[in-house]
């Protein structure tokens, strides 16, 4: 059983809208007691990051996620900004992340001379540099749709898992012990993201 | 960056989905789930979903439809058509469509930045609707009906300032003609804006919509690209290969 944590941040139904097609279960919580007891979780968000850290504050949340996540060792998929959140901060904000990844969330930089827009809206080809849950081919080539604008810097090239061409390559997935992100929307990415929450839910 | 094409579907007041030539004479295309359905299959890249009477019957959107929509189709969805409120904005949020079509309400400014503030820039996509070419266009709201009397340049930034993550430029005078984009207008809005430019009006084939993604269109939209009504009301649903239209981008000027 998947828990997606309610924080009023975050496009939930679109998830649960998916996880209902592949027959995954799932629940919707915003309770603490829900959240530090869950069996796997989803971090969902999308829009600032302050404003997504707050409201994980208010509704006192992140003692039951990193009970859950550190303690407990149970797995958790970071989406979009949900994955922002997993790291140390955000140049986007002032207030701290959870910290579980050493990475910092930096503004997208368009390259000078590049037609590339900010925020990268759209689809892309995501390429994993290793093999891992979520992406268990690492010759595999899947396009995910993205909207962002900041984007995750990992201290170590190993807690990236795949990168996706921003002008450079940037990390695009995360995955570190229990702890897994996407910068990209599964959700919104037809068979590609049902892959790859099905995978999660497999876990 | 793969460029992005998307289908534009047109509800009218019965929730019947139609095709419009120039904002005015229709022509009925089918049931909207089903063709949306189709579209998946093919999986496109995103859809818009406008609804073309709801401001005018001053109706609210539809939210079971919408649930109902959302609950099948995993991609990018877009929703346009009477909104008016936050809370709107919120429960369509909440049934799985994460973009937000403001056209009448986008005139207001206010409006869209409280969307954006609440919502997220990403979700709030602005259509701006204009008639005409160069220095004599001219913007509209009510689905063509009434003008508003800013620059267009303008209008735009300051959606753009307000929060709009997207803005769309629907050419109301090529709207069903499948004569191409006003590929000029395009081309001189994108240069002007930071955020993604979707075009939308006159595309009727596939070089047409390379033609916009030329010319600095983030995203190509069409309602008659992508859809023909052949004989017997027979809809065929027609979607470029993306990979193709990479092809015709990249080959030629």
């Amino acid at each position: 059983m998947i828990t997606i944590v309610d924080y009023g941040v975050g496009n939930i139904g679109a998830l649960e809208n998916m996880f209902d097609f592949l027959g995954v279960d799932c629940t919707v919580s915003n309770r603490p007691e829900d959240v530090g007891n869950a069996d796997k979780l989803l971090l969902p968000g999308v829009g600032a990051f302050d404003t997504a850290v707050n409201a994980l504050n208010r509704q006192n949340l992140i003692p039951a996620l990193n009970y859950a996540v550190c303690r407990r060792k149970r797995p958790i998929l970071g989406v979009c900004l949900g994955m922002q959140l997993l790291c140390r901060g955000s140049q986007e904000g002032d207030l701290p992340g959870l910290g579980w990844i050493d990475a910092d969330v930096r503004r997208l930089e368009v390259p000078s001379g590049s037609k590339l827009k900010v925020p990268h809206i759209g689809w892309a080809d995501v390429r994993p540099i290793r093999e891992t849950n979520l992406f268990p081919k690492i010759h595999s080539m899947e396009r995910f749709y993205f909207v962002h604008s900041y984007h995750v810097c990992c201290d170590r090239p190993n807690d990236v898992a795949a990168v996706v061409d921003f002008g450079r390559e940037i990390c695009c997935s995360v995955s570190a012990g229990n702890i897994y992100g996407v910068q990209f929307h599964p959700e919104k990415s037809h068979r590609f993201g049902m892959r790859l929450l099905k995978a999660f839910g497999d876990l | 960056m793969r460029p992005r094409l998307i289908p534009v579907l047109l509800l009218d007041s019965s929730r019947r989905l139609v095709k419009t030539v120039r904002f005015g004479k229709r022509t009925y295309v089918g049931d909207p789930l089903n063709v949306i359905r189709l579209f998946n299959e093919k999986e496109v890249d995103e859809i818009f979903v406008l609804d073309i009477d709801a401001t005018s019957d001053r109706r609210t959107p539809d939210l079971g439809f919408l649930r109902e929509l959302a609950s099948e189709c995993f991609m990018p969805l877009a929703y346009g058509g009477g909104i008016t409120s936050l809370e709107q904005c919120e429960q369509i949020s909440r049934a799985g469509i994460e973009k937000i079509v403001l056209g009448t309400s986008s005139e207001n400014k206010g409006f869209v930045s409280d969307v954006s503030k609440n919502m997220g820039s990403q979700s709030v996509v602005a259509c701006v609707d204009v008639f005409g070419s160069g220095v004599s266009a001219r913007c509209f709201t009510r689905s063509g009906k009434s003008p508003i009397n800013i620059d267009l340049i303008r209008h735009c930034v300051e959606l753009q300032e307000a929060g709009a993550g997207e803005i769309v430029l629907q050419s109301i005078d090529r709207d069903g003609t499948r004569s191409g984009y006003n590929v000029e207008l395009i081309r001189m809005l994108a240069s002007q804006l930071a955020v993604p430019l979707v075009a939308l009006g006159g595309a009727g084939e596939a070089t047409h919509l390379v033609e916009a993604l030329k010319v600095g269109a983030s995203a190509a939209a069409s309602g008659s690209a992508f859809i023909f009504v052949g004989r017997l009301r027979a809809v065929l649903i027609n979607s470029p290969d993306p990979a193709a239209i990479e092809m015709l981008i990249r080959g030629g000027s």
